[in-house]
C-alpha cells in the first residue's frame, strides 16, 4: 500500500471517529432536559461577565507576531539541521548570518516592550 | 480506469479545500470565516502529502496552520467592534458583488480551459529526497535569497511593531 | 488517474475564490485572508508543477517555501496596518477608508 493511501484511510478514519462518538453519545444518551442551567456556557466554573464579544489587547498579536517570524525561521533550519554534516563550514557560517538577522529583531521587540504582558 | 485510493485521498482534500475556502469569502461572521480559513490551509496541507511533499506539508500545517492563523485570529479579537453577525459582509454596491463574481467565473473558466488544452510532458528521473536538495539549494545556489527573506521577516517583525503598537503602545 | 491537470484545476479554482473574495469582500481582515487563499493556490501549482514535470530536483518546493516566508511577512505587516488604520478610523471597512481620494 502506498503513503498515499496510508495517509487517505488516516484520514477517513479520524473523520469518522468524532462523527462515531457523537453519534454513540446520541444514541445512548438519557432523553434531553432543557433548562436555564444546561444553556450556560459552562455549567461548572465561573459565569462569564459582560459581553464575550469584545476587543482584546494589542498584545496578543504583538506575541503572534514575534511566533510567527521564528516559526518560519524554523522551517529554513530543519533542512539545514538535517544536512548538518554534509553542508560543511560555509552552511554553517551563513546560517549564523540568518539567525543573527532574526534576533536583530526579537532584540528590536524585546526592546518595544513586544514581549511585555501588562 | 480504476478509481485508486490516491484518487479518492485527492478528491476528499480538494473538496475540503475549495468547500472550506468557500466558506472563507462567504461567511458573514469573521470568525466563522477565520476558522475556514485554518481548514482550508489543512486541506492544502493534505494536497501537498498527496504530492509527495512531506515537508512542505510539516511547513504547510507549522505555518499557516500554526502562526499565520493564529496572528489572523488575534487580528479579529483585536478589531471586535460589530455584531457577531456582520462582521464580515460582502460589499456594500451590488455591482462590486457582481463584478468579483463574473470575474472570478471567468478567471477559473480562462486559465482552467488553459490547464485542460496544455499537453503536460511528465518529467522523469530518480527523485531526490526533498530535505537534502533543499538545504543544499538554500545554502547554495539560493544563499542570497535565503538572506533576503531572513532580512524580509526582520523587517515585517519591526515594521508590524511599529504599526501595531501605536504612538502611545497601547 | 489524478494527474497534474486536477492538481493545477484545484488550484484555479481557489484562485479564482480568492479573487472573489478580494474584489467583493468590505473587511479588510477578509481581504487579507483571501490573498492567503491565492498565495496557497499558487504554492499548489508551484508543488504539483515541481512533482509531475521537474521530478529530478527540488526547486518548485523551495519557491514555494520562499513564498510561505513572504507571505508570512505579508500578513503580519498587512494585518499591523489594518490595526494601525482601525485605531484612527474605528472600521475595518474599506469603503470608510478615503484618505486618499478626493
Amino acid at each position: 500500500m502506498s503513503d498515499q493511501a496510508t495517509i487517505g484511510i488516516f484520514l477517513l478514519l479520524t473523520l469518522a471517529f468524532p462523527a462515531g462518538a457523537m453519534a454513540a453519545a446520541w444514541l445512548f444518551r438519557p432523553a434531553p432536559i432543557q433548562s436555564a442551567e444546561k444553556r450556560t456556557p459552562y455549567e461548572c466554573g465561573v459565569d462569564t461577565r459582560g459581553p464575550s464579544w469584545m476587543r482584546f489587547r494589542v498584545n496578543y498579536f504583538l506575541y503572534a507576531l514575534v511566533f510567527l517570524a521564528f516559526d518560519v525561521e524554523t522551517i529554513f533550519l530543519y533542512p539545514w539541521a538535517v544536512r548538518f554534516q554534509a553542508l560543511g563550514l560555509f552552511a554553517f557560517v551563513e546560517m549564523l548570518v540568518f539567525i543573527a538577522i532574526l534576533a536583530l529583531g526579537l532584540w528590536y521587540a524585546w526592546k518595544e516592550g513586544a514581549l511585555q504582558w501588562y | 480506469m480504476t478509481l485508486t485510493l490516491h484518487d479518492a485521498t485527492f478528491a476528499l482534500l480538494a473538496l475540503l479545500t475549495l468547500g472550506a475556502a468557500l466558506g472563507v469569502v462567504l461567511a458573514r461572521n469573521i470568525v466563522h470565516s477565520a476558522f475556514l480559513l485554518v481548514l482550508t490551509f489543512l486541506g492544502v496541507a493534505g494536497l501537498f502529502l498527496t504530492l509527495d511533499a512531506g515537508f512542505l506539508g510539516l511547513v504547510q500545517v507549522l505555518v499557516y496552520g500554526g502562526a499565520i492563523s493564529v496572528l489572523v485570529v488575534f487580528a479579529v479579537m483585536l478589531l471586535m467592534s460589530e455584531q457577531a453577525g456582520q462582521t464580515n459582509p460582502p460589499g456594500a454596491s451590488r455591482f462590486t458583488r457582481w463584478a468579483g463574481g463574473v470575474g472570478a467565473v471567468a478567471l477559473a473558466l480562462a486559465l482552467g480551459a488553459a490547464v485542460c488544452t496544455t499537453a503536460w510532458e511528465p518529467g522523469s528521473g530518480p527523485r531526490p529526497e526533498a530535505v537534502a536538495e533543499l538545504a543544499r539549494l538554500m545554502l547554495g545556489d539560493y544563499v542570497v535569497p535565503f538572506e533576503a527573506a531572513a532580512v524580509l521577516l526582520l523587517l515585517a517583525v519591526v515594521g508590524a511593531i511599529i504599526l501595531a503598537k501605536g504612538e502611545d503602545g497601547r | 488517474m489524478i494527474g497534474i491537470s486536477h492538481y493545477l484545476l484545484v488550484a484555479t479554482a481557489l484562485f479564482a475564490i480568492g479573487a472573489f473574495g478580494v474584489v467583493a469582500k468590505r473587511n479588510a481582515i477578509a481581504i487579507l485572508m483571501s490573498i492567503e487563499l491565492m498565495l496557497n493556490a499558487v504554492n499548489i501549482n508551484f508543488v504539483a508543477i515541481d512533482r509531475y514535470l521537474a521530478p529530478g530536483g527540488a526547486l518548485g518546493q523551495l519557491f514555494a517555501v520562499f513564498v510561505i516566508a513572504v507571505a508570512a511577512a505579508e500578513v503580519s505587516v498587512g494585518l499591523a496596518l489594518v490595526i494601525s488604520i482601525y485605531r484612527q478610523r474605528r472600521s475595518v471597512n474599506l469603503d470608510d477608508f478615503n484618505l486618499l481620494k478626493w
